[in-house]
């Protein structure tokens, strides 16, 4: 018989908790070299001005420990649970969001949850969003992401006709791109995801966004071209470093897929900001 | 490129004239931060005739809502948010006498020829440079609204504050000029 492991309540909250803190102070590498990347790249004058204040935020605000941004995001939790973990000491989701809580109230980050109506604050910066997969195995994988509002409203789901093909996605994510502008902090990473149901293709969206930064699709090789292609266009769409003009206006697009209705071709688009806030654990 | 220009707060008609978009500024002064909640509630104190909460001729304000500061710091991390949502505030603000906005992104017609009217300018600041930015605050204190919290409006005391002139005051659009410079296919969308 497979034997069950065990995963007190207490780790998982101190797990979330500094998983929190950790991606709001500091970039992953991948990042930082798609940053760097950037730099050299840029042609506009505007453009690599932005981007040497976008490397020099990442180091101040490692060295301080500060938020690289002042919007320290909505709370979106990925929870891998093996099918052999057994979580003891308490209720695993209230365990999360204890961590959510520690880390926006004791961390100094700021709290930008509000009631969709009254537009009242709730202080703590919770709910979250989890999603939770059962896998096999006996680890609980978590992973934290922040995620900004000004990148995250610029996104968008499609219901194309399926005749819509290949050239209808592509022109789609092209165009939400171009219409945000400015507005979702580029240079961004796009995040695409094709097919289940509208809202699989937008879950699809978003779990591409923790791939890490320009590595290619490898599964299927029509994804890696349509990767590059997308990437190319909006690089050619002028936006660049905060829209104020050049060749970078995106770090890399990611597309994930996955079979659809006969009747359906859904395609959605979650945009990330360039700071690009996920950090992980295997616990 | 240019020098950067180095401007004071208030601003003045004059002030904002010389100003093109592209030109690269450090701002120095007080500015007062203010987002989408701040803004309904000067809407609602000018429609029922009340006082704002600071009197907005030849101020600027900031599109920005920081993190809580750490003992001992003036501020937590600040940046922009994106402007456009204060589109449909701006241009009775720009009548009442302001003169400057932060923030980022594109803003509506109907802001950009307010600009024009009123003499007034929008700036640029880069978005998620929030712990750079915040090391050129010196002091910020409560004005209004303290139970937004992070949307209430604060008097920030700014050095040097790195920022792009977008709109100006002629009809000069930055993200317009961009797009039209180093767009490398089709039609301007």
């Amino acid at each position: 018989m497979t034997k069950v492991r065990e995963i007190s309540c207490p780790l998982v909250t101190e797990a979330v908790k500094r998983l929190f803190l950790e991606a709001n102070t500091s970039l992953g590498e991948d990042v930082m070299d798609a940053l760097y990347r950037a730099r050299e790249t840029e042609t506009s004058e505007l453009g690599r001005y932005v981007l040497d204040q976008i490397l020099e935020n990442a180091a101040v605000a490692e060295k301080w420990k500060a938020p690289l941004c002042q919007d320290t995001g909505f709370a979106v939790v990925f929870l891998e649970i093996g099918q052999d973990v057994h979580v003891i000491d308490g209720d695993l989701h209230e365990a999360v969001r204890e961590g959510i809580r520690l880390a926006y109230t004791e961390g100094y980050l700021r709290k930008s949850v509000c009631d969709p109506l009254s537009r009242n604050n709730t202080k703590d910066n919770l709910p979250a969003v989890v999603h939770t997969d059962i896998v096999p195995g006996d680890r609980l994988k978590i992973v934290a992401m922040p995620k900004g509002g000004g990148s995250e409203n610029m996104g968008g789901t499609a219901m194309l006709v399926p005749a819509a093909g290949y050239e209808g996605i592509k022109r789609y994510v092209i165009d939400r791109v171009e219409a945000a502008g400015s507005n979702p902090c580029p240079p961004v990473i796009v995040g695409v995801g094709i097919g289940g149901t509208m809202e699989q293709s937008a879950l699809l969206a978003k779990k591409a966004l923790l791939r890490p930064v320009g590595k290619p699709n490898d599964r299927d090789e029509r994804l890696n071209r349509l990767e590059r292609e997308i990437l190319d266009e909006i690089n050619k769409s002028g936006i660049g470093p905060q829209g104020y003009g050049g060749i970078v206006t995106a770090l890399a697009v990611h597309v994930e897929m996955m079979p659809c209705h006969i009747a359906s071709l859904p395609v959605s688009v979650n945009i990330q900001c360039h700071v690009a806030r996920h950090r992980e654990v295997l616990l | 490129m240019d020098p950067m220009t180095a401007l004071h707060t208030p601003l003045t008609d004059e002030i904002c004239e010389s100003l093109r978009s592209g030109d690269r500024v450090l701002l120095s002064g007080k500015i007062y931060t203010a987002r989408d909640a701040a803004h309904q509630r000067i809407l609602d104190a000018i429609e029922a005739g009340n006082p704002l909460p600071f009197p907005p001729t030849g101020e600027i304000i900031f599109y920005a809502g920081p993190t809580p500061a750490k003992p001992g710091m003036p501020i937590g991390s600040i940046g922009p948010t994106t402007s456009g949502r204060m589109d449909r505030f701006a241009p009775k603000l720009l009548e009442l006498g302001l003169k400057g906005m932060i923030g980022k992104g594109k803003r509506a017609p109907e802001v950009r020829e307010a600009i024009c009217r009123f003499k007034g300018v929008y700036f640029g600041a880069v978005g998620g440079i929030a712990a750079l930015m915040a090391k050129c605050v010196r002091n910020a204190e409560w004005v209004a609204y303290e139970d937004l919290g992070p949307e209430g409006i604060m008097r920030l005391d700014v050095v040097d504050l790195p920022l792009v002139v977008i709109n100006d005051s002629h009809g000069g659009d930055l993200y317009e000029k961009a797009i039209c410079r180093y767009r490398q296919r089709g039609s301007v969308p």
